[in-house]
């Protein structure tokens, strides 16, 4: 990785076409041929989820149209120990690192029974406040390498996080102690209606690494090839101990920030019709079936398998109970303060009044 | 083995130490926490004995220490950061209110965040601004943070190491004009204050006095005065903003049934504000005076010269005791 190097890592272009000399050798054409259909069956789950919360059968959520390569490419980077730090646009890469998908719905449903991974998947709950998260991936890798553990920590946030002061006192954090932390900025051009041009003056995200005394690389975020290698090389470094990489990962949200947002009246139309044509989904495509390994026809049947699966996961999610007095309750501390008991037994008796 | 004579200073020292020895996820880390050992030199020799691994210096970033803090604690570590001072945590707040507080409910426990974080609290010392503040009540306002307050070295040494192997976030206030006020004897061995206990100073018959941190000296200073006068003061330590000792709360001010409480955080929205309706809620009809809040003021506390007219000192306490008495 060359330091002042502000072009953008590109693997395969959006007309399907691959560099052969940069491909990892790990993604032979069976491989990705599998991380598609990883990626298909999150852009339909995110869809689904909308489609939830359409029809008031979700809260508030966010899509991950367009940033599926990103997620998928570069947690297939990781070994299954590593810690994966999301802020609220990760379905993709929660899934693909354990978190099964009705438990992703479960969240956004609103339980927080959502957030609680199988045991032994490192996957930490979404996170709201813009960049808050980024410095615990530096505490969770930090504590790894103080410990001796080989597990790394993934930091994934926005453009919008770089403008945050968590966002620098984590990097600068990582930088000095030299954490094995890997942060993937998913740069989508907008937090909320925000354009990345007035998030920073910086010529790219990327080139912010070189203040903090560690690697910065801009990366096609919808190129799979793309975002598994430079994911993989900073994997390498951090497993190393040769300390944090920043990979700005340059992508567009093509959805609107989240359900609650109308994003026709701060962008124009043409503005992401113009980006349609870089979908990571379809450059894939154009490369798969020029291995024939992708047709109409695969996509149909794989597409009509997946519908399938999306129903299930999603009734799934509805059939999950809601929360009881006890659950809101006993999670606050390990044990229950005297205070918090009688608010309990106040709110379980006033129930049973209302409830007959 | 022999008890020492300690200062609330030396007192946290030896209890960090004996915890580092026992424990090696035990780590300490903060601004000039150290090569310095603090400012106030709480972390002093840790750095030497332990290694640079387990006692650093962190950059200066207050939400830096915490986030982190939060990380290591979720993978296995147990991190006791200090803030350089109670104004400087405002920086870190939104870390421990966002996301310390919140991880265990959060994630349905699947995620844990045992780690204290220490500062030195409260007035008195002459500082400057951002360096005398009184947040308390503030923090016991947050679900999920446990907040505690020693007032002597013996307590300072056995909450500390109550606080470190508690399952959740804890902040652990230091009343810094203790820090060096007096000494007291520390046993060498192990012993745990539990946390959210009440201790009670000195029995009475005639009034209840609840105080906690610098606020206990006065108190006691106002009852040996009160005492004179023929007043018999019940003293009690609260030591615990979050959980609150309501149990001792209760029984001591039903004990007298006049209640006075002191602090000196601002007085609008005070801890003596929910305490007195704990015992509103509880006792009434059973008090023979109405509560006698003796609190600061809500202004900032002024700059050096004029702190003197901010701080409650003994002779308002006794006010405060002669009020409840109806002898004003």
């Amino acid at each position: 990785m060359d330091k002042l190097n502000t072009e953008m890592v590109q693997i395969l272009t959006p007309e399907g076409r691959l560099n052969e000399s940069l491909r990892p050798k790990e993604l032979t054409d069976e491989v990705v041929f599998e991380l598609y259909k990883k990626m298909m069956f999150c852009r339909m789950c995110s869809d689904r989820a909308l489609k939830m919360q359409r029809s008031g059968r979700m809260g508030t959520f966010t899509s991950v149209e367009g940033q599926e390569a990103l997620q998928i490419g570069s947690e297939f980077a990781l070994k299954k120990q590593d810690w994966i730090v999301p802020a609220f646009r990760e379905l993709a890469v929660m899934w693909a690192h354990g978190v099964p998908m009705e438990k992703i719905y479960q969240y956004w449903i609103g339980n927080e029974w959502g957030s609680h991974p199988p045991a032994g998947v490192h996957v930490l709950p979404v996170s709201i406040p813009v960049g808050s998260q980024m410095l615990h991936g530096v505490g969770l890798s930090w504590a790894a390498k103080l410990q001796g553990k080989d597990e790394i920590a993934v930091n994934y946030f926005g453009d919008g996080a770089s403008s945050e002061g968590d966002f620098h006192e984590a990097m600068n954090f990582a930088g000095v102690f030299k954490t094995p932390t890997i942060f993937i900025c998913q740069n989508n051009q907008y937090a909320i209606s925000t354009s990345r041009m007035i998030q920073t003056a910086s010529k790219t995200i990327a080139q912010k690494a070189l203040g903090y005394g560690f690697p910065g690389v801009l990366v096609d975020g919808n190129d799979l090839f793309a975002m598994y290698a430079v994911t993989k090389e900073a994997e390498q470094r951090a497993r190393r101990g040769d300390g944090p990489t920043l990979i700005e990962a340059y992508t567009y949200r093509f959805g609107d920030h989240s359900s609650s947002d109308d994003s026709s009246k701060y962008r124009e139309k043409a503005e992401v019709e113009a980006w349609r044509p870089k979908d990571p989904m379809k450059r894939l495509q154009l490369y798969l079936a020029s291995k024939n390994l992708w047709s109409e026809k695969i996509e149909e049947e794989m597409r009509a398998k997946f519908q399938v699966e999306v129903d299930a996961i999603t009734e799934k999610a509805i059939a999950m109970p809601v929360q009881t007095v006890d659950e809101i309750f006993d999670y606050t501390y390990a044990e229950l303060p005297a205070a918090l008991a009688e608010q309990k037994n106040y709110l379980k008796n006033i129930l049973l009044k209302k409830n007959g | 083995m022999a008890n020492q004579a300690l200062t609330l200073v030396a007192a946290l020292n030896l209890g960090l130490k004996q915890e580092m020895a026992k424990d090696k996820t035990v780590v300490c880390y903060g601004e000039d926490v150290g090569l310095e050992g603090g400012v106030f030199r709480v972390t002093e020799g840790l750095q030497k004995l332990y290694g640079n691994e387990r006692c650093f210096d962190a950059p200066l970033a207050e939400a830096g220490i915490i986030g982190s803090a939060i990380g290591m604690a979720i993978n296995g570590m147990k991190p006791v950061v200090e803030m350089q001072f109670d104004g400087f945590f405002m920086e870190g707040i939104p870390q421990m209110v966002d996301h310390a507080a919140r991880m265990r409910n959060r994630s349905r426990g699947a995620f844990t965040v045992p780690m204290v974080v220490r500062m030195p609290f409260g007035g008195g010392i002459k500082a400057l601004e951002h360096h005398s503040e009184s947040m308390e009540a503030f923090f016991g306002h947050i679900p999920g943070l446990k907040v505690v307050i020693p007032s002597t070295p013996f307590d300072a040494k056995g909450m500390l190491i109550s606080a470190i192997r508690d399952p959740d976030p804890v902040i652990f206030l230091e009343p810094k004009r203790l820090y060096r006020a007096f000494k007291q004897e520390v046993p060498e061995e192990e012993y745990f204050i539990p946390l959210g206990k009440a201790a009670l100073i000195q029995d009475g018959t005639d009034v209840t006095v609840f105080a906690y941190g610098s606020m206990v000296r006065e108190c006691q200073k106002a009852a040996i005065e009160a005492a004179k006068m023929g007043i018999s003061c019940m003293v009690v330590d609260l030591r615990s903003i979050s959980p609150l000792d309501r149990d001792a709360i209760l029984y001591s001010a039903e004990k007298t049934g006049r209640v006075v409480i002191v602090h000196e955080a601002a007085r609008t929205f005070g801890t003596a504000g929910e305490i007195s309706m704990l015992i509103y809620e509880h006792l009434y009809g059973k008090l023979k005076a109405p509560v006698e809040r003796v609190t600061g003021f809500d202004i900032v506390m002024p700059l050096l010269k004029g702190e003197d007219l901010y701080l409650v000192d003994s002779f308002r306490v006794l006010e405060g005791i002669k009020k409840v008495m109806g002898k004003m």
